[in-house]
């Protein structure tokens, strides 16, 4: 194991966060908080509680999911798609360094900063409202489940990509309206039953119950449903990325 | 006569079977930097950018690879250095093959491609170390400020690499692929581009590199430097190698040797009975130029002599010139494509 290889990716990856700050941070921080604030006091003042917690309360776990999910897939994505379109990756192919070495070193370090990130807008949501967490080490595998499941996504769509567009295409148009009609904002039974039914498609929906449920204790789904989700995706994403890496595509000719 | 082109075409039947030249094949394989056997890539396309290539580069020499563009010399640095997948063929870096061993193959080469890529927000100090870093080799700062002191980047250690120009980002890949100190480094056009100064710098370097023992692999478009500074030098054309030989032997066999008399009166045309020696007349019949083989027609020049005299054709001065291996090869390019 090229352990010296891992570590450098890895601290390139985190230095460019810092070096990016505002975007890789305040940004995404900033824009939950108000997804927050306005639908926190917008909507909250409408409904009081929803399963016997707050609303305010009770969107935090979705919009950190959110925010996860789609900083996720953009961090990995841009990550390796930028040595890609700078032409820099043919460092990254002619080193001593496996393919599982690269995926640690670029997934890993992609979902710490989501992970981080979540954490921050954890620890701002206290500021609003009073949290509490009823499984902590739950919620902690579903942190960590999600960000390093969406990031090999992220990998995946970086790799995939041939222009900035389609670099942005799937996280604009599949994962950010997955997230928000995956009852960031709702339970499910607040639904119609047609469109409870139509919900249950959207993977999102058990990742952001799951979740919930490490903090509430209440979800719409059953937490081996929302388990069996992420494993399932989790496992898609690690044999396309196998594939990616056996095949060579769009990385070797 | 034997013509420099049969006599290349002669050549290329050796390296084609592998044998690299007048070295033995047994010697070759079992010392080889670089050992190519039978390496073919076609694309999905249906190009085939390389045929059953076979080459061998010896330990510590300088070994640079000619062909016009599209010829397959970036396909075959490619493939060896692990960014393109070969179709057929196998590839052994000091002995170790680049697939199944492909981490003590990678190890012991250091690529600079021919595109400047860099990323344009890094600074000059973290992308040097950052390759040390992908080469598995532990943090050295002393390295890599001897690396940017060699390639005179020190100063710029803190710049970004947007602000560098041409030139510098050109010898911070150097600095780059010579970081982890690899043995074997491959030179992709490494003088394209770049002003004089800079290119005798790099040529400068890689005189010093020889003399530490690294081998190195270099492709060029400036063909008297491959003259000047490779010991051997291999040709490929269309996907395959058409002649690997000692740059000097490859001169004395093949560079085609002119001699020039200036006449004491000028000619209106050459006398019939002198044809057979192939002369041609220049600067309005004041010169007679004889075209000869540098090898192979060496008794040929008393007997033109001789024979000159007996026409009663004299001449106050001469000189010969031997051609460059630029001649050579567009010589052999160009029958390549017949």
């Amino acid at each position: 194991m090229n352990v010296y290889a891992v570590r450098t990716i890895y601290a390139h990856e985190m230095h460019r966060a810092l070096r990016t700050l505002f975007q890789s941070v305040v940004s995404p921080v900033l824009s939950t908080s108000l997804y927050f604030v306005v639908f926190g006091a917008a909507i909250g003042s409408h409904i009081t509680e929803v399963g016997g917690v707050s609303y305010g309360a009770f969107i935090v776990p979705g919009l950190i999911m959110l925010m996860l999910l789609t900083q996720s897939v953009s961090n990995a994505a841009f990550a390796i798609y930028f040595p890609k379109f700078n032409g820099t990756i043919y460092e990254l192919l002619s080193a001593p360094v496996s393919s599982f070495e690269i995926v640690l070193g670029y997934v890993g370090a992609a979902a710490t900063k989501s992970i981080i990130l979540g954490l921050i807008i954890l620890a701002t949501a206290n500021l609003f409202v009073d949290l509490e967490i009823a499984h902590p080490v739950w919620m902690a595998v579903f942190l960590v489940l999600t960000a390093v499941t969406f990031s090999l996504l992220g990998f995946i769509i970086g790799i995939w990509a041939d222009g900035f567009e389609k670099l942005q295409f799937i996280p604009l148009l599949i994962i950010t309206p997955l997230a928000f009609l995956g009852g960031t904002f709702y339970a499910i039974d607040m639904l119609p039953p047609a469109w409870q039914t139509v919900t249950l498609f959207n993977p999102v929906i058990y990742l952001i119950s799951g979740f919930r449920w490490s903090f509430y204790g209440v979800a719409d789904v059953s937490l081996a449903a929302s388990l069996l989700t992420i494993g399932a995706f989790l496992t898609v994403c690690l044999a396309a990325v196998w594939w990616i890496f056996k095949t060579g595509y769009r990385l070797k000719a | 006569m034997t013509t420099p082109t049969q006599f290349l075409f002669r050549e290329t039947g050796q390296a084609d079977s592998g044998a690299g030249g007048q070295a033995s094949a047994a010697v070759m394989d079992a010392g080889s930097a670089i050992h190519v056997r039978g390496l073919t890539k076609h694309y999905d396309s249906g190009f085939r950018a390389l045929h059953d290539v076979n080459l061998d580069i010896r330990h510590g020499e300088i070994f640079a690879l000619l062909g016009p563009n599209g010829a397959g010399k970036t396909t075959l640095i490619s493939i060896i250095c692990g960014l393109v997948n070969a179709s057929e063929g196998t590839v052994l870096v000091d002995g170790h093959d680049i697939q199944r061993d492909f981490r003590a193959a990678r190890q012991r080469l250091g690529l600079v491609p021919q595109e400047l890529a860099t990323d344009a927000f890094a600074k000059v100090h973290a992308s040097v170390s950052y390759s040390r870093g992908l080469f598995g080799k532990p943090r050295n700062p002393a390295k890599v400020e001897q690396v940017l002191r060699d390639l005179s980047l020190w100063d710029k250690r803190d710049e970004r690499l947007m602000s560098l120009s041409g030139g510098m980002k050109r010898r911070l890949m150097i600095a780059k692929a010579l970081v982890h100190e690899p043995r074997i480094l491959f030179l992709d056009e490494p003088t394209a581009g770049v002003d004089v100064e800079l290119r005798r710098d790099m040529w400068n370097l890689v005189q010093r590199l020889k003399e530490d023992g690294t081998t190195i692999i270099l492709t060029t478009h400036y063909i008297e430097e491959a003259e000047e500074m490779a010991d051997r030098v291999g040709v490929i054309n269309q996907g395959q190698i058409k002649l690997v030989e000692e740059t000097r032997e490859l001169m004395r066999q093949l560079g085609r040797k002119q001699l020039t008399l200036h006449l004491e009166t000028p000619l209106a045309q050459v006398p019939e009975t002198l044809s057979a020696y192939g002369l041609t007349l220049g600067d309005d019949g004041h010169e007679l130029i004889y075209t000869y083989d540098g090898q192979g027609d060496r008794d040929s020049i008393p007997a033109l002599l001789q024979a000159l005299d007996a026409h009663g054709i004299h001449f106050r001065d001469l000189h010969t010139q031997q051609s460059s291996l630029e001649e050579i090869f567009v010589s052999l390019v160009r029958d390549g494509h017949r």
